[in-house]
């Protein structure tokens, strides 16, 4: 985390933030901060706290200890300043399988005592539209697929122009389809300035959308900060293949690495190391996300070229870098397994 | 939406005052346009049908057997509404009234809406006093669709004429209809303890049915409590206790005693039980 997100831009802060059910601590004193304008990723496997802790910061559940902050007033004191500026998606869409499509927006806009009257129509049908869900907007919510139910819940989200975008797991239940435009409308969202807060198990839907990631694990908050940074942290690691082995480990550790020597099959060694700090391209990653790594990156083709200048037969040399799947394991320890 | 433009709004917004009016609209249109209503009422009205036709097709009624009024039925239509009335007290007015009241906060959970409610922001108070009115308007309606039907299917099938109440005295058919009218309101006044209940019991569980049939028990309980002398002190105290109290409105003049102390003792649960709602349901964590 740079000094830069912490203070007044933030969406979220939550202070100390601790949920128990009776013994059992669900959440356990977590301090998000979440930057506004960012596209914040909540990672976590099933069970580990995200869910509780979305509760908490929308007021629907008390916090046991610690406090939560949204757009800058405390919650839930400010509920009822604060909810009117948020669109929310909380464990999956709900509604009256009885009322049609447009009829459930309806009435959940008219819940909102800031709503104005006068445009619901509009609003419901703009909302609808964005999902693409108007072909079925007088249908019964019954007869919806899983996947058209989670479109309605986020244009319930969407009903009104939002500072902040809470979407807990909004792609469960879509097809390819749906989930790249749901994609794209979280980008559309971001671009339009709000900010969007998405809870996920699915790493590669974060990669993708997030700028900013926060990694839950049995409750606790095991990491946060933009999405470079972290990735960075799950460093890059050095294959080397040669016969050369004790020139290659010195010219490796010239570069500040400690390799790591092999012999898997006596025809040559293999020579394994960590970059100390990975300065591949971060392909894919939005524009203005990530911040320059502190370091004068180490380029693997300087490597190669230092290598083959000590005389050493360089058979085969890969970087693979940390996924963000490798961090998230590595702090989890758990894999996508449900949390004890 | 550019930021200038959500700017706009967000003043234009604060201009307004907020309502709460839309809401109670949408509750009140999603209550009764919703089938199970609809089922209850028609269920309801179904009461003064069935005696009314069952009294058209027998050739005699043994005079002081049955439900009160019921053999004055064949000489005036008029009684049909009033005897339904008074069939429909012990069990199926209370039956319909745990139905609704048992549903309304645990039927949005149980369906998952009561967290997109409460988010939209509905406020937990504000929410629990529109639920409660819509129980209210229940209350109306059901008394009512009894009256009604009961009107109805008595004008069609047997002759109409002046009443004799039971202070002797005798008034028109219009004057009868409205001291019916005038029952079916005391029923109402009487059904508003059993909501408050219901709402409370609502607050307590994810699970409708439950809310419902633990609405509908307490109100036999509370019946059978009723009938046991060894227990008079508690008698008075019983949300049941008044229930059968209207007689005095069919007297020339209207004894309007058993009414007050009915209206004073509704008044008395729903302080209680909306008091013990509300300390229920603004702390409560809404995990479902």
């Amino acid at each position: 985390m740079t000094s830069a997100d912490r203070g007044p831009g933030l969406a979220i802060e939550t202070r100390g933030l601790t949920k128990r059910f009776g013994h059992q601590v669900a959440v356990d004193s977590i301090d998000l901060a979440v930057p506004r304008g960012s596209v914040f990723g909540f990672l976590g496997p099933n069970g580990s706290g995200k869910t509780t802790t979305i509760r908490m910061m929308l007021g629907l559940a008390a916090a046991t200890a610690g406090s939560v902050s949204v757009l800058g007033l405390d919650m839930p004191r400010r509920l009822d300043e604060v909810l009117p500026r948020v669109g929310a998606l909380v464990e999956g869409p709900a509604f009256y399988p009885f009322l049609s499509g447009a009829a459930n927006l309806h009435r959940f806009d008219a819940a909102d005592r800031h709503a104005v009257p006068a445009t619901r129509r509009a609003r419901v049908a703009e909302a609808l539209e964005r999902v693409g869900l108007s072909h079925a907007a007088r249908k019964k919510v019954r007869a919806y697929s899983l996947g058209m139910k989670q479109r309605l819940g986020i244009a319930n989200a969407l009903l009104a122009d939002r500072e902040l975008l809470v979407l807990d797991e909004p792609t469960n239940g879509l097809d390819p389809q749906g989930t790249r435009e749901v994609r794209n409308l979280v980008r559309s969202l971001a671009a339009d300035g709000a900010t969007v807060f998405v809870s996920s198990h699915l790493l590669a839907e974060v990669e993708q959308i997030c700028t900013h990631a926060a990694i839950m694990s049995a409750g606790r908050l095991v990491a946060q900060g933009p999405l470079p940074e972290l990735r960075k942290t799950g460093s890059a690691q050095l294959r080397l293949l040669t016969p050369d082995a004790g020139a290659a480990s010195g010219v490796l550790a010239r570069f500040g690495m400690t390799p790591v020597v092999g012999h898997p099959d006596g025809q040559g060694a293999v020579i394994t190391a960590v970059l100390p700090d990975s300065g591949l391209p971060e392909g894919g990653l939005p524009k203005g996300a990530g911040t320059a790594p502190s370091l004068e990156p180490i380029e693997p083709e300087s490597i190669v070229a230092a290598l083959v200048a000590d005389g050493v037969r360089v058979r085969g040399f890969t970087v693979e870098r940390g996924s963000l799947e490798d961090r998230f394991v590595a702090l989890t320890g758990e894999g996508f397994d449900v949390a004890q | 939406m550019s930021h200038s433009e959500r700017t706009a709004n967000t003043a234009g917004d604060a201009r307004r005052t907020p309502s709460s009016g839309p809401l109670l609209a949408s509750e009140l249109t999603l209550l009764f346009r919703r089938r199970r209503t609809q089922a209850l009422l028609l269920a309801l009205a179904a009461i003064p049908v069935m005696i009314a036709v069952v009294v058209r097709v027998s050739s005699t009624v043994p005079p002081g057997r049955g439900p009160a009024f019921l053999d004055r039925i064949t000489q005036n239509g008029l009684f049909v509404g009033v005897t339904a009335l008074i069939v429909a007290v012990p069990l199926f007015l209370p039956l319909t009234i745990g139905v609704v009241a048992g549903d309304t906060i645990a039927g949005e959970a149980g369906h998952g809406t009561l967290r997109y409610l409460l988010v939209a922001p509905a406020g937990r108070v504000r929410l629990l006093l529109v639920k409660y009115v819509g129980a209210v308007a229940f209350c109306i309606a059901a008394p009512l669709a009894v009256a009604l039907a009961g009107a109805g299917i008595g004008a069609a099938l047997f002759p109409v004429g002046p009443v004799t109440l039971l202070s002797g005295d005798v008034v028109e058919p219009g004057e009868a209809f409205s001291r019916m009218l005038l029952i079916a309101a005391y029923q109402t006044v009487s059904l508003l303890g059993l909501s408050a209940i219901g709402l409370f019991l609502s607050t307590l569980t994810d699970v409708p049915v439950g809310a419902m049939a633990a609405t509908i028990v307490l109100s036999v309980a509370s019946q059978v409590l009723d009938q046991l002398p060894q227990l008079e002190w508690l008698h008075p105290w019983l949300f049941s206790h008044y229930w059968f109290g209207f007689a005095d409105l069919l007297r020339q003049p209207i004894g309007w005693e058993s009414f007050t102390s009915n209206a004073m003792l509704q008044g008395g649960y729903i302080a209680l039980f909306g008091a013990l709602a509300y300390g229920r349901f603004v702390s409560k964590d809404v995990l479902s």
